[in-house]
């Protein structure tokens, strides 16, 4: 199963390598990763796509947890959550097959961001899937090289990933 | 007061009522070594080489529980100490370690002995930091204590660039810390406490599988408090030896591996587990597939990631152990009236003909020594007593097996990393926490080879350890496994070229015997015993072909237990 993990982490050097290793050394698999600040200076965001059984879900948050830096965490994906990737991709164009791309464009809701000659930088916002589908919709045309930002998401409604208050 | 960085990582230290510290110099580690020549407060322990430095804090810890402190420098320094902080790491030992890093400007520029601590050191410490600041190293220093010896123990790095340990700030060390991403450890409620002795009360083939959590929280006495009042059979995991004393008749030997016939054969059958500071290790449970069928499992640990790791719990409770017991000790007495000893009467009278097989026998010889005998015979002349460390193989084993421990804190052996060269610096350790009781190194001819400079250092500062040295002249349990499963291909376990072991401790200045005749042991024992205050490395000449029996062959379970040839058979 796919998961997609939030965590906050303490915005201090040396604490994205912490999480980094830790899926590497205890053999998780990854298929995303993104950080980035948040609106508290002292904290980043990180979000971890991962896949496993849920048994292997549960050590994974069990061991995150157990890092110093890892503020909180939690796990988008078992309720109702927003998710989104931006992807870029370079196409090359000839002239005739414009219009099938500005179709395919808009069909997405994407936009072309970058133009030059015979060459557009298609971008798109949407969930892991759109971008996949994006991607093989574009497949007859020539990429010639593209980026994924990874997911990001947040859980929906009242679901909020914040520090829990500490109790002495 | 303002101070160098320097004198404030010593007054850090003795803020935090360090003793000791185990170090060896170096070019980024000179300021501080410079404070430590500037005060008589903390002591700085010179080894030999690094990896001893860890090891002797780390025996010190296990022996105290007290935070175990090492101070080595930059580069080779901290390669050199890897391998004990990944020792204390796997078997969750708190120990502070402090390096000296190349200065601040230099640090990423391929400097002289710079290396990278915080990245090399990161999967095998509980926490790390790299001082950027002056004004942060008690701040650091502070949290590093505490993350080291709260929740689940563990090694803490800090390392400390040159030139912040000559910049100068004023030295307030702070009384308390706030750290909002490491909350306290979680305590139990009171609903499971109910659940769980429910379970208790319940079970008619019950075990107590008590592991190294209960040596780490102290929890000793309640144990035995529990244990006495539900009157279970319990097993000790190797790092749990002690715990429940070898002689408590509720005691069943260790289990694992290498553990009893009864232990195993006891978890295999149980209807309820009860696991209280262990974590359901590879070499406890053998293989998964077949482990204990019909057991309910009530797992009880600080660390909430070892629950369902390996063994699914069907009763978890995350909190301090020691607490835990306590509160199942008090829930028993409110429920004393429902403790049934007669549910109990079936299991014991199976868990008694399973040790009717005394799985642990072996034939004793008198032409030949067999290293049994010898631990047998230590157990005797120390009266049992002793603080016993261990290097790793056949002999650990058998010390394991055969010293028969009375209490935690004894019994010092890297059990998770498996470290050859851990038994001799890690009884330099406990000796000088220990100044007046017996410190004995159980080892082998390969291990103590591998930290032997440390004999130096039990020179310099007159540590009269007893290291007794079971010589076979294999890497014993590489050869039994060579034996067992590469059909007796001695691939490489033969050391062909021993040191003569009397004349190398004679040449550190101690005292050195070779014991070869079963006839001797005794006797060469009491003498060495006798001699308070001198080290005595004692190399008994062992039997060449001698095995671990029992054992639990790789890819078998609790009930497929490999036993000596010649053993007694059940009816």
């Amino acid at each position: 199963m796919r998961h997609i993990i939030s965590v906050l982490l303490e915005n201090e050097s040396g604490a994205l390598s912490r999480v980094s290793g830790l899926f590497s050394s205890r053999g998780y698999n990854i298929e995303s990763l993104t950080v980035a600040p948040t609106n508290d200076s002292t904290l980043s965001r990180m979000t971890i796509v991962t896949t496993g059984d849920d048994r292997k879900i549960d050590q994974i948050e069990k061991q995150l947890n157990k890092l110093v830096d890892v503020a909180a965490l939690q796990d988008i994906t078992i309720a109702g959550h927003l998710e989104r990737e931006v992807v870029l991709v370079k196409i090359s164009v000839l002239d005739e097959q414009i219009d099938t791309l500005k179709r395919i464009v808009k069909s997405f809701n994407a936009s072309i961001s970058d133009v030059s000659p015979n060459k557009f930088i298609v971008e798109m916002s949407g969930s892991c899937e759109k971008v996949d589908e994006l991607l093989s919709s574009l497949q007859n045309g020539d990429i010639i090289e593209m980026v994924r930002s990874g997911a990001i998401g947040l859980a929906s409604g009242e679901e909020t990933l914040s520090i829990p208050c500490q109790i002495d | 007061m303002q101070l160098t960085g320097a004198d404030i990582v010593v007054k850090s230290l003795k803020e935090e009522g360090v003793e000791y510290v185990f170090g060896y110099p170096g070019g980024a580690a000179l300021h501080i070594y410079d404070a430590f020549h500037r005060q008589d407060d903390v002591q700085h322990i010179l080894v030999r080489h690094e990896q001893g430095a860890t090891h002797a804090a780390d025996g010190y810890a296990r022996s105290t529980g007290e935070c175990g402190v090492v101070l080595v420098t930059s580069g080779p320094g901290i390669t050199n100490a890897i391998t004990g902080i990944a020792t204390a790491y796997m078997d969750s030992i708190p120990m502070v370690v402090l390096s000296g890093q190349v200065m601040k400007p230099l640090i990423g520029y391929d400097a002289f002995q710079e290396i990278d601590a915080v990245g090399i050191s990161r999967p095998c410490v509980k926490h790390n930091f790299l001082i950027q600041d002056v004004n942060d190293i008690a701040s650091t220093i502070k949290k590093a204590f505490h993350i080291a010896k709260t929740g689940r123990p563990g090694p803490v790095l800090v390392d400390i660039p040159k030139d912040i340990t000559a910049d100068v700030a004023e030295f307030l060390y702070p009384q308390d810390l706030t750290m909002r991403s490491y909350p306290a450890p979680r305590k139990a409620l009171p609903n499971e406490i109910v659940i769980a002795v429910e379970a208790m009360l319940s079970a008619k083939k019950p075990i107590i599988y008590a592991g190294g959590g209960i040596v780490a929280a102290s929890a000793q006495e309640p144990l035995r408090d529990m244990v006495s009042k539900l009157g279970f059979p319990c097993t000790n995991t190797l790092m749990g030896l002690g715990a429940v004393a070898h002689s408590d008749p509720n005691f069943i030997g260790m289990l694992g591996m290498h553990g009893t016939y009864e232990a195993n054969m006891a978890m295999h059958d149980a209807d309820l587990i009860i696991a209280l500071g262990a974590r359901f290790d590879d070499r406890i449970t053998g293989t998964l597939h077949n482990f204990a069928p019909d057991a309910k499992i009530l797992h009880v640990d600080i660390d909430p990631s070892v629950i369902d790791k390996n063994i699914k719990a069907d009763i978890p409770i995350v909190a301090d152990v020691k607490e835990v017991l306590i509160a199942f000790n008090n829930e028993l007495t409110r429920r004393e009236k429902d403790i049934n000893p007669e549910l109990l009467k079936e299991w014991w009278r199976q868990i008694k003909q399973w040790q009717s097989l005394d799985s642990l026998w072996y034939e004793v010889d008198d032409k030949v020594i067999k290293p049994q005998f010898v631990v047998q015979k230590l157990h005797e002349v120390t009266g049992g007593q002793a603080y016993v460390t261990s290097d790793v193989g056949q002999h650990q084993m058998f010390a394991a097996q055969f010293y028969g421990f009375s209490d935690t804190h004894r019994w010092i052996n890297s059990g998770g990393l498996g470290t050859m060269g851990f038994g001799l610096p890690a009884a330099m350790g406990v000796k000088f926490a220990h100044r007046d009781a017996d410190v004995v190194c159980v080892t082998g001819e390969g291990s103590i080879q591998m930290c032997i400079q440390e004999l130096a250092t039990c020179k310099q500062y007159d540590l009269p350890v007893k290291v007794i040295n079971l010589n076979n002249r294999y890497l014993g349990m590489v050869r039994q496994w060579q034996e067992f499963s590469y059909e007796k291909r001695y691939s490489n376990s033969y050391m062909d070229s021993l040191p003569d072991f009397i004349a190398l401790s004679e040449a550190y200045g101690h005292v050195g015997m070779q014991i070869t005749k079963p006839s001797d042991v005794e006797g060469a024992l009491k003498e060495a015993f006798a001699m308070k205050d001198r080290l005595v490395f004692m190399d008994f000449i062992t039997d060449q072909q001698e095995n671990v029996y029992p054992m639990i062959e790789a890819g078998k379970g609790h009930h497929e237990m490999r036993m000596r040839p010649g053993s007694k058979t059940l009816a």
